[in-house]
């Protein structure tokens, strides 16, 4: 009796794949046709597969969805907060305002009410008095809380006065923009303000995935 | 099907949770199919399917919306499984059946380890020892078995899914199915 052909296993594998030669296939079946070993082969593999196949469909417990939707995590980094806040900017100060307008601000401003200055060369100052000397130019923001600002020379930047006076000779140039703050409410809107104005900012920055 | 499911994604993606129901549900069966397949436990099965679903959802930006979705859900849901296979190998044996959960259960969760006696496995109904026989596969088997025959996928989604190459997909289901060839001697 002939000996099996070397491959005949894999092509009986080919076969259940779908992949065999049409070459291979005929060897394999004129070699099953005599072969009663490789008959029986053949036979455990294809009823290995059709038990396999027998497996009835499983279906997921009932819950299963609902217990997953359940368990997500909430919504992503935020997109919900970030969309209401990109949509009503000003709705968003408003209540912020509102959260914050109790003690944190106010007791912030009430407790920063000594005096001073943004540090900056070429100031002048004496006590609660600075001046900005005619000729001179500072550089940056300045920035002086409870105290009486004199500007004589240039600014190169905005000036802010909180809880103060301030003074511009005829000689005065400021470059940026000049702000007076002399109310505790005042200036909790403006921190309000400059907290919404980077938000915004922060939240424009962040991509569109908040928008619909 | 697919643009439906891309459709959701967008949305998922723009931060509209409630698109990823229909995901779920449309692909709840079959994950946990494969889950309960290859882990031959309910509990386990409900378990591994959520997670793979929360990590779809956390990961799903990641996602390449070129490719087929379930492709990549198949892929979160077996390598959850195999992880799961390997932590638990030690003491698969003191994975003692939970009570109110017969049958399947409790011939899977002691499967390949041990043996059942032969005339134990010859009283199982079909079910029963479909799930057995696919429990006594070896892990590297199993996974693409139950992929071809339970799930009935084509040879080229499997090697994606497993991340391997088509030819080493095709040994190991040649493998398996010679595997169970000799399992089902008896039957
Ligand atoms: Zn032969």
């Amino acid at each position: 009796m002939k000996p099996c052909p070397e491959d005949i296993v894999r092509y009986m594998h080919d076969y259940l794949d779908g992949e065999i030669t049409r070459r291979d296939e005929q060897i394999l079946k004129e070699h099953l046709e005599k072969c009663p070993e490789c008959q029986q082969h053949m036979d455990g593999l294809s009823r290995s597969v059709a038990f396999l196949k027998s497996a009835a469909p499983i279906e997921a417990p009932e819950g299963l969805a609902s217990g997953i939707m359940a368990s997500l995590p909430k919504e992503r980094q935020g997109a919900g907060v970030r969309r209401w806040f990109g949509r009503h900017p000003m709705l968003a100060a408003v209540a912020m305002f509102v959260l914050l307008a109790g003690a944190a601000l106010l007791s912030n401003f009430n407790t920063e009410d000594q005096f001073a200055v943004s540090r900056q060369p070429n100031l002048v100052v004496e006590g609660n008095k600075v001046t900005v000397p005619e000729g001179e130019t500072v550089k940056g923001d300045l920035v002086v809380k409870n105290g009486e600002l004199h500007i004589e020379g240039e600014v190169e930047g905005n000036v802010m006065v909180i809880n103060g006076s301030k003074y511009m000779a005829s000689t005065a140039i400021v470059t940026g923009q000049v702000e007076e703050i002399n109310q505790a409410f005042e200036w909790l809107w403006y921190k309000i303000k400059a907290a919404v104005k980077d938000s915004i900012s922060f939240f424009e920055g962040d991509g569109g995935d908040g928008e619909e | 099907m697919e643009d439906l499911i891309k459709k959701r994604i967008k949305q998922v993606l723009k931060g509209d949770q409630s698109a990823f129901e229909e995901i779920v549900s449309l692909y709840q069966n079959r994950l946990y199919q494969v889950c309960y397949r290859m882990l031959g436990n309910s509990h386990e099965a409900e378990d591994i399917t959520q997670e793979a679903f929360i990590r779809a959802y956390i990961n799903l930006h990641t996602f390449d919306q070129k490719r087929k979705f379930s492709t990549w859900l198949y892929r979160i849901a077996t390598n959850l499984c195999i992880d799961r296979i390997r932590k638990k190998k030690p003491d698969a044996f003191l994975d003692a059946p939970v009570p109110g959960t017969e049958g399947l259960d409790h011939y899977s969760s002691i499967a390949h380890d041990s043996p059942l006696p032969e005339e134990e496995v010859e009283r199982m109904e079909l079910q029963d020892r479909v799930q057995y026989e696919i429990g006594r596969l070896p892990d590297k088997y199993r996974s693409a078995i139950v992929l071809r025959y339970i799930e009935e996928l084509p040879l080229q989604e499997i090697s994606e899914i497993l991340e391997l190459p088509l030819g080493t997909v095709k040994t190991r289901i040649h493998r398996g199915r010679e595997a169970l060839r000799k399992q089902m001697k008896t039957l």
